[in-house]
């Protein structure tokens, strides 16, 4: 199947910096791709290449099968951009604004129907330079999809926004996704990377550093996992069980990273158990979550060293 | 997963009905937003006001021409003048500056993102100059006659080309505001860039004098931009022929005026094709 979007050795120069160093990249149509990456990593720099807005210094690129720098209005049509930031039409309503843009598309969505997606149900007769940072990314974000994109890129989109407000433009995506629309989105924040993405792409320093599923992203499905439980009640001072996996014992609680939770588990309940304390304290099993994954990632690009295990 | 759709080729960005209905939108949106500020409302007619008020006031004595002539008032002289100026600031500076704020804001990358043609956003600013240069014609005219004895041609020829001159010096001056954003590098800047070259014109063009005052070399050089040329025509308009004899040596040339706003017109256009950019001076 031809990707919606295809990069293939992307570069880019500002002078003497190298912002992008050959980033490769396929995303599917359909497909809701999440790129995290610290300031400065080169995201929105790489998306505005594939926009069509900066010029790449060098590689390939196609986005719905056209190369950027030569989109015409008809590729334009079919695309939706939320930039990281833009000007406003600030003495328009967000009705307004948006039924604006909807003139502009050959088949535009119902722009009220927009304005009450994004929920500004009760801020659309307000100007735009009256709404709060939040609302204006509202504003934002329905001017970039009353044109019923194929394509959606969002740089960003959820940054200031309140939590019902994320959760809106969740419902927002989820609900173009459902479309068949392919979506690629910038984030800091990795739960919402990990609600919304099919895959995510790590990009650090320029470099896309790794590309997989939230869940397997950096060996997350086959990193070790951690039962953790406290040494009280009954258990305090007990000798531990033999389980065969590494463990460590620090201010009362005791940490086992092993493959085998279940059988851990098993174990350390038949232990308390027979020491009268039928309900491990404090139990918890945990992998490492998405965050763990993604620093561990960006502190090993710094040189300095894996967070994996630290607190063991 | 759905594969692509079919690259909508029904889809025709620059068909000829929908250049026109997006031109119209854009107009529309460009009106109400300019209204919807009243501070800039207020300055854009207050300064024409102002002009047409102190002009007729300082100079209130008259012309003498040829013997047995009539008289002409500084009042009634100064008017095609005071129109041809109202048209540039209404134009050229307005849109210069007004565009250099969009540009270095980002709203016109948020525009360039979407299929509205370039054209559609030109023709909008083109249309929202139309529109206010037109009520600034109006209220110079309407204090002028009102006022200060002004009066208004009579011959429906002289209409005709007050018409012409002033659809072809806005198209003109608003094409060439928009091509000059180009040399705008911040918004703070803007103001500083544009007013030189139009105050500077205005003088050498006759806007605030007696073209005959205008020395030889100064006219060679007005004579190479559209703004001499509107306020010939617009003279022509106002005052009697004799007044062509002083001026403009001779004959008023309005076959010529209209040709050289004509050809300014075309190159206009290129220019701002050539110069504009939706994207400048953004780094985000
Ligand atoms: N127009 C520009 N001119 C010069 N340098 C630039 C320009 N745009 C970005 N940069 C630099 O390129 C690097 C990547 O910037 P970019 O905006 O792509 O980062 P980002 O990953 O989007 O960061 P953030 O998370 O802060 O939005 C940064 O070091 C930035 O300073
Ligand atoms: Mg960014």
């Amino acid at each position: 199947m031809t990707p919606a979007l295809s990069a293939r050795g992307v570069r880019k120069r500002y002078g003497d910096l190298e912002a992008l160093r050959g980033v490769d990249l396929e995303i599917e149509p359909g497909e809701v791709f999440a790129l995290l990456g610290p300031n400065g990593a080169g995201k929105t720099t790489f998306v505005e290449i594939l926009e069509g807005f900066r010029a790449r210094s060098g590689g390939e690129a196609t986005v719905l099968g056209v190369d950027p720098e030569r989109g015409d209005l008809v590729w334009r049509s079919q695309l939706g951009i939320v930039l990281q930031s833009a000007g406003f039409f600030e003495q328009l309503t967000p009705d307004e604004a948006v039924a604006h843009f909807a003139t502009f598309y050959p088949n535009p969505l119902d722009p009220r129907r927009v304005v009450d997606m994004v929920g500004l149900a009760d801020k659309r007769s307000s100007r735009c330079k009256d709404l709060s940072g939040g609302q204006k990314r509202r504003v934002d974000l329905a001017m970039g999809i009353v044109g019923d994109p194929e394509l959606i890129f969002l740089d960003e989109p959820t940054t200031g926004l309140d939590p019902q407000g994320r959760r809106q433009m969740w419902e927002v995506v989820r609900e173009f996704t459902r479309l068949g629309k392919t979506i690629v989105l910038t984030t800091h924040y990795l739960d919402e990377a990990e609600q919304l993405a099919d895959r995510v792409g790590v990009i650090i320093a320029g470099q896309l550093v790794e590309v997989g599923t939230p869940r397997g992203i950096g060996g997350r499905e086959r990193a070790l996992a951690r039962v953790t439980f406290a040494l009280t009640g009954n258990l305090a001072g007990r000798p531990l069980p033999e389980t065969g996996a590494d463990t460590a014992t620090r201010d009362g609680r005791v940490t086992i990273t092993t493959a085998t939770p279940t059988a851990v588990v098993a174990v350390l309940a038949r232990w308390a158990e027979a020491n009268g304390e039928p309900e491990l304290p404090a139990l918890a099993v945990s992998r490492p979550s998405l965050e763990d994954i993604y620093l561990a990632m960006v502190e090993a690009a710094d040189g300095g060293e894996g967070r994996e295990g630290d607190d063991a | 997963m759905t594969a692509l759709p079919a690259s909508p080729a029904e889809f025709r960005p620059n068909a000829p009905g929908r250049l026109i209905r997006l031109s119209l939108e854009r107009t529309r949106i460009e009106i109400k937003t300019f209204f919807r500020a009243p501070d800039q409302v207020f300055f854009t007619f207050l300064l024409p006001v102002l002009f047409v008020v102190i002009f007729s006031t300082i100079f209130s004595g008259e012309i003498e021409g040829p013997p047995g002539v009539e008289k002409v008032e500084f009042s009634q002289y100064f008017v095609p003048g005071m129109i041809a100026s109202g048209i540039v600031s209404a134009t050229f500076a307005s849109l210069a500056m007004t565009i250099a704020v969009e540009q270095h804001d980002g709203l016109l990358r948020r525009l360039s993102g979407t299929p509205l043609p370039r054209s559609a956003y030109f023709a909008g600013k083109v249309g929202l100059a139309l529109f206010t240069a037109f009520v600034i014609v109006v209220l110079i005219l309407a204090i002028g006659v009102v006022f200060y004895d002004v009066s208004l041609p009579t011959d429906p020829k002289k209409w005709a080309v007050l018409a012409a001159v002033f659809l072809l010096g806005v198209a003109t001056c608003s094409l060439l505001g928009i091509a000059y954003t180009r040399l705008i590098r911040s918004s703070s800047s803007a103001a500083a860039i544009v007013q030189p070259p139009y105050l500077v014109l205005q003088f050498i063009s006759g806007v605030f004098l007696q073209y005959s005052q205008v020395p030889p070399f100064l006219k060679v050089v007005a004579a190479a931009f559209p703004l001499k040329w509107m306020v010939q025509g617009l003279r022509y308009v106002f005052l009697p022929d004799w007044v062509a004899v002083d001026d403009y040596g001779g004959e008023w040339q309005v076959e010529r005026v209209l040709l050289v706003l004509g050809i300014w017109l075309a190159v206009s256009f290129v220019l701002a094709r050539v110069f504009f950019r939706w994207n400048r001076g953004y780094t985000g």
